[in-house]
C-alpha cells in the first residue's frame, strides 16, 4: 500500500446507501408482487366459483336429475368418487415414491441413481391424456384377472371384503382409475421427496451411523424426521394433482351413480373434475352453475385437506420447539 | 471395558487417491492418545478408519490391519455396524438429533441395540450417562426439552453422553472442542480425564496445548509435500513428545516453526 498523496482528494465517505437502495427496492417490490399475485389468483378463483356457483346449490330438482334431486344428492357421490380414486392413488404411490426417492438419495450408487431419477422425472412430462388412453385400452384389460382374484380371495373376508364385491368384467373400475392416477402422481412425490431426503445434513447421518445404526436405522433416525415437512408437501402436491385430474378418470372409469363400498364394481361414481369435463359440453345454463358449485366444493375440500395436513405436521414441530 | 488398538501397515484411500500411508502404532488401553498435525495431513481420516466411518464416503477404503481385542476390524465378515457399537465417536461440531429431546438423544444408540427398555432402567442409564458427561446438573430439570436448545458446549457434552450410553470400549473424538469457547473446552477436557478410567480415548486436535494437557501419548501426522499422502512422523508419550521429540519435524511443528 502506498501512502495517500496530498494531491488526491479523499472522497468523503458516503453514508447514505443510495446505490444499494434502488436495486433492493426493485427486488423487494418484485418479490412482494409475486407473493401477492398468488394470493390474488387464489382469491379470484374463489370469488369466481362462489359467484357463479352460488345459484347452483339451490336449483329445481330436475336440474340435478336424473340420478339426484338436490345438490347434496348430486355432489356427495362425486366427492366419494374423487376421494376414493385419490386415496387409492395415494396408498399405492406414496410408499412407492418414498421408496424410490430413498433408493436414489441414499442406497443406489451414483451411476444407477442419476438415470433412474431422470426417468422418473420424464414420467411427469407424459400428458395425462396419454395415461388415460393407456389406462383405458391397455391397463384395464390386463387388470381383469386381478379384479377376479381380489373378489375371490379378499371378497369373503368380513369388513375388507366389502371393498371387493362383484368385479368389473372390463377392468374399468375405480381401482384401475386409482392405479393410473398413482402412476401419474408418482413422479412429483418422488422428485420432491428425493430432494428433501438428500438435504439431510451429513453430520446427523454420521451421528446415527457412529452410534451403530444400520443404514435403515440411520434413515429412520435422521432422514425421515428431518424431511417430514417436505414429505407432507410432496404428498399434498400429489394429492392435489390426483383430486384435480380429469382425463385419466374420465377415460378409464365406467361411470355409475350408486354409492357402494365396492372399489372394483361395474360402475362407480366419477370424480368432480372428471364430471365437469364430461358434462361441460352438453350443459344447460342451470347445469353450468351446478358444475361450478361442485368445483367450489372440490376447491374447499382440497384446501381443508391441505390445511389439516399442515396443522398435523406443524403440531409435532411445535411440540419439539417448546 | 477399555481395549487397546494395534494398527499395522494401514493405507487409507479416497478412490484412487492415497490419503494416509503406512501407519503403525499401538494405542494403549485406558489412556488418552492425541493426534496432532497440520490441516489435511490425514489425522481425522485415520481416526475415522478406527471405527470404519471412513468407508461411509463413496469410494473410500482402508488397507492393512486394525486389531481391537484380538479382532481385525477389516477382516471380511466383520460388520461395520457392530464395530461402531464398540467404538463410539464424537464429532467436530455438536450434532444432537434435532427432533429428539435430551432424554431421547442419550438413549438413541441404546434403542438401536436393545429395543424396548423398562422406563426405570432407561431413566437410570440417562442419569448415569449425563452424569458421566458432567451434564446432569445442568439439564436434569428439562430432560424432555429438545437437545438443540442447549448451548454449544452442552450439546457437545450431550453427544458425549450419547456416545458413552452404549458403553463402547473405545471413544474417538474428532476435534471435539474446535467449535467451543474456552470455558466449554475446559469442561470437556476435565471430562476426558475422568472418562479415560473407563474408555480408551483417541482425540484429534489442532490445539497443541490441548494435546499436551489431556493426552498420555501423542502421534504427529504430517505431509511429505502437497499432494503427497499423509503419514505418521512420530508416536511417543506426550511428555517426551513435547520435551524431547525424536524427529526434527516434530520439534519444528511443536515449537511453531511451521504449520
Amino acid at each position: 500500500m502506498t501512502a495517500p498523496t496530498a494531491e488526491v482528494e479523499d472522497a468523503s465517505a458516503n453514508w447514505a446507501t443510495a446505490r444499494a437502495g434502488v436495486g433492493d427496492r426493485i427486488f423487494a417490490g418484485a418479490a412482494r408482487a409475486a407473493g401477492l399475485m398468488i394470493l390474488a389468483a387464489l382469491a379470484g378463483v374463489f370469488i369466481f366459483l362462489a359467484i357463479k356457483g352460488a345459484s347452483g346449490f339451490t336449483k329445481p330438482a330436475e336440474v340435478y336429475g336424473p340420478h339426484a334431486e338436490s345438490f347434496v344428492g348430486y355432489v356427495v357421490p362425486l366427492l366419494v368418487g374423487t376421494f376414493t380414486a385419490s386415496i387409492i392413488a395415494l396408498i399405492i404411490a406414496v410408499p412407492l415414491a418414498f421408496g424410490i426417492a430413498l433408493v436414489i438419495s441414499h442406497y443406489a450408487p451414483k451411476w444407477v441413481a442419476v438415470p433412474v431419477a431422470y426417468v422418473i422425472d420424464l414420467l411427469a412430462a407424459v400428458p395425462s391424456v396419454v395415461y388415460g388412453l393407456w389406462g383405458a385400452f391397455f391397463l384395464a384389460k390386463k387388470l381383469v384377472p386381478m379384479h377376479v382374484w381380489l373378489h375371490e380371495n379378499l371378497g369373503p373376508i368380513p369388513v375388507i371384503g366389502n371393498l371387493f364385491g362383484e368385479p368389473n368384467p372390463a377392468g374399468r373400475s375405480i381401482l384401475t382409475a386409482g392405479i393410473v392416477l398413482a402412476i401419474m402422481i408418482l413422479p412429483i412425490i418422488t422428485a420432491i421427496s428425493r430432494e428433501v431426503f438428500s438435504r439431510t445434513p451429513r453430520l446427523h447421518e454420521e451421528a446415527a451411523l457412529a452410534l451403530g445404526a444400520t443404514r435403515w436405522e440411520m434413515v429412520r433416525m435422521t432422514v425421515f424426521p428431518y424431511s417430514r415437512s417436505g414429505m407432507v408437501s410432496a404428498v399434498m402436491l400429489g394429492l392435489g394433482r390426483a383430486l384435480g385430474e380429469t382425463m385419466a378418470v374420465t377415460m378409464v372409469l365406467s361411470v355409475g351413480f350408486d354409492l357402494s363400498w365396492n372399489i372394483i364394481a361395474t360402475s362407480s361414481p366419477t370424480s368432480i373434475a372428471a364430471n365437469i369435463a364430461l358434462k361441460y359440453k352438453e350443459r344447460s345454463a342451470d347445469l353450468l352453475n351446478v358444475l361450478v358449485a361442485t368445483g367450489l366444493v372440490l376447491f374447499l375440500m382440497t384446501f381443508l385437506v391441505n390445511f389439516i395436513a399442515r396443522w398435523i405436521v406443524g403440531r409435532s414441530e411445535r411440540r419439539m420447539a417448546r | 471395558m477399555a481395549k487397546s488398538i494395534d494398527v499395522s501397515d494401514v493405507n487409507i484411500y479416497y478412490g484412487d487417491f492415497l490419503a494416509v500411508e503406512g501407519v503403525n502404532m499401538t494405542i494403549r488401553a485406558g489412556a488418552v492418545t492425541a493426534f496432532i498435525g497440520p490441516s489435511g495431513c490425514g489425522k481425522s481420516t485415520f481416526l475415522r478408519s478406527l471405527n470404519r466411518m471412513h468407508e461411509v464416503i463413496p469410494g473410500a477404503r482402508v488397507e492393512g490391519k486394525i486389531v481391537v481385542d484380538g479382532q481385525d476390524l477389516y477382516e471380511p465378515g466383520v460388520d461395520p455396524v457392530a464395530v461402531r457399537r464398540q467404538v463410539g465417536m464424537v464429532f467436530q461440531r455438536p450434532n444432537p438429533f434435532p427432533t429428539m429431546s435430551i432424554y431421547d438423544n442419550v438413549l438413541a444408540g441404546l434403542k438401536l441395540n436393545a429395543g424396548k427398555m423398562k422406563k426405570s432402567a432407561a431413566d437410570d442409564i440417562v442419569e448415569k450417562s449425563l452424569r458421566g458427561a458432567n451434564l446432569w446438573n445442568e439439564v436434569k430439570d428439562r430432560l424432555n426439552k429438545p437437545g438443540m436448545g442447549l448451548s454449544g458446549g452442552q450439546q457437545q457434552r450431550l453427544c458425549i453422553a450419547r456416545a458413552i450410553a452404549v458403553e463402547p470400549q473405545i471413544l474417538l473424538m474428532d476435534e471435539p472442542c474446535s467449535a467451543l469457547d474456552p470455558i466449554s473446552t475446559s469442561a470437556i477436557e476435565d471430562l476426558i480425564h475422568e472418562l479415560k478410567n473407563e474408555f480408551t480415548i483417541v482425540i484429534v486436535t489442532h490445539n497443541m496445548q490441548q494435546a499436551a494437557r489431556v493426552s498420555d501419548d501423542t502421534g504427529f501426522f504430517n505431509l511429505k509435500a502437497t499432494g503427497e499422502p499423509g503419514h505418521l512422523v512420530e508416536f511417543n508419550p506426550t511428555k517426551k513428545m513435547f520435551a524431547n521429540p525424536d524427529d526434527p519435524a516434530t520439534e519444528a511443528y511443536i515449537s511453531g516453526r511451521f504449520g
